[in-house]
């Protein structure tokens, strides 16, 4: 039952490779199994991300425990609709992606785990399109082996 | 069953400030227990959070998140006495959700 519960879940991750930022969507296997953060973002369908100083991250110049990194983002991109996440050193990069609707301000508070001392890179969609920043977190005990 | 979340849904003015805290392993894949056997990926993967039976916020997430997951997010136009429900969904098929009443703020 749960072998054939993962392959199901296997082959739906593999007929859902392509579409954009849309968490309501299938989780992206290929997106969060990418190793590098070019890939994820391929996989997302994200494209031309243009810098932005209208995202605004919060997140500790350097982290103590790399288990436990809170994380504020704040997109003041009109029309924002979702706001992804990418740790690029880590394993997997892509970290996951936020959807707004309904009133819901473009407005996460997240906790994750950094393995090693990394840019945060945040990708906002608006309208269509695709605004990014980044932000460098140092980290002195890392967050994914132990 | 997994245990019930613990959420806050405070209105400041007309927003509605949700935190929720999640008890999950996040377990990676890469962590090794004491008998130095790899721990198995276990992780929430969905989580999304409805007022009043409409979806307002929405996420797909990875193992990268923390161990007893935190997210925080603000809902404009909400109102004291509104329904906010929470539901989570791991890599297993677990799942879990709980239901607040959204208070007014002090």
């Amino acid at each position: 039952m749960q072998l054939a519960r993962r392959l199901i879940v296997q082959a739906l991750g593999a007929l859902v490779v392509l579409g954009p930022v849309r968490a309501l969507a299938a989780w992206n296997k290929g997106a969060f199994e990418a190793k590098n953060i070019a890939d994820a973002m391929k996989s997302l369908g994200v494209s031309n991300a243009q810098e932005s100083k209208d995202i605004q991250i919060r997140a500790p110049e350097i982290a103590e425990n790399g288990a436990v990194v809170p994380i504020d983002i704040t997109s003041n991109v009109p029309g924002t609709t979702a706001i992804s996440v990418f740790i690029e050193k880590n394993p997997f990069p892509y970290t996951g992606t936020f959807d707004f609707s309904q009133g819901a301000e473009p407005y996460v508070h997240l906790r994750v785990k950094i393995g090693e001392s990394s840019p945060v890179r945040v990708v906002v969609a608006a309208g269509g399109k695709y605004y990014t920043t980044a932000k460098e977190v140092k980290v002195t005990i890392g967050g994914c082996g132990g | 069953m997994a245990e019930p979340m613990k959420i806050r849904a405070t209105l400041q003015g007309d927003v509605a400030d949700v935190r929720v805290l999640m008890a999950h392993p996040m377990e990676t894949g890469q962590r090794k227990d004491a008998a130095g056997k790899l721990v198995p990926l276990h992780f929430i993967q969905s989580i999304t959070a409805q007022l009043n039976g409409k979806t307002v916020f929405a996420a797909d997430v990875s193992q990268a998140v923390s161990r007893n997951p935190v997210f925080a997010f603000k809902v404009k136009g909400a109102k004291a006495g509104d329904k906010l429900s929470i539901t989570w969904q791991d890599n297993t098929g677990d799942k879990r959700t709980d239901e607040v009443v959204i208070r007014a703020g002090s």
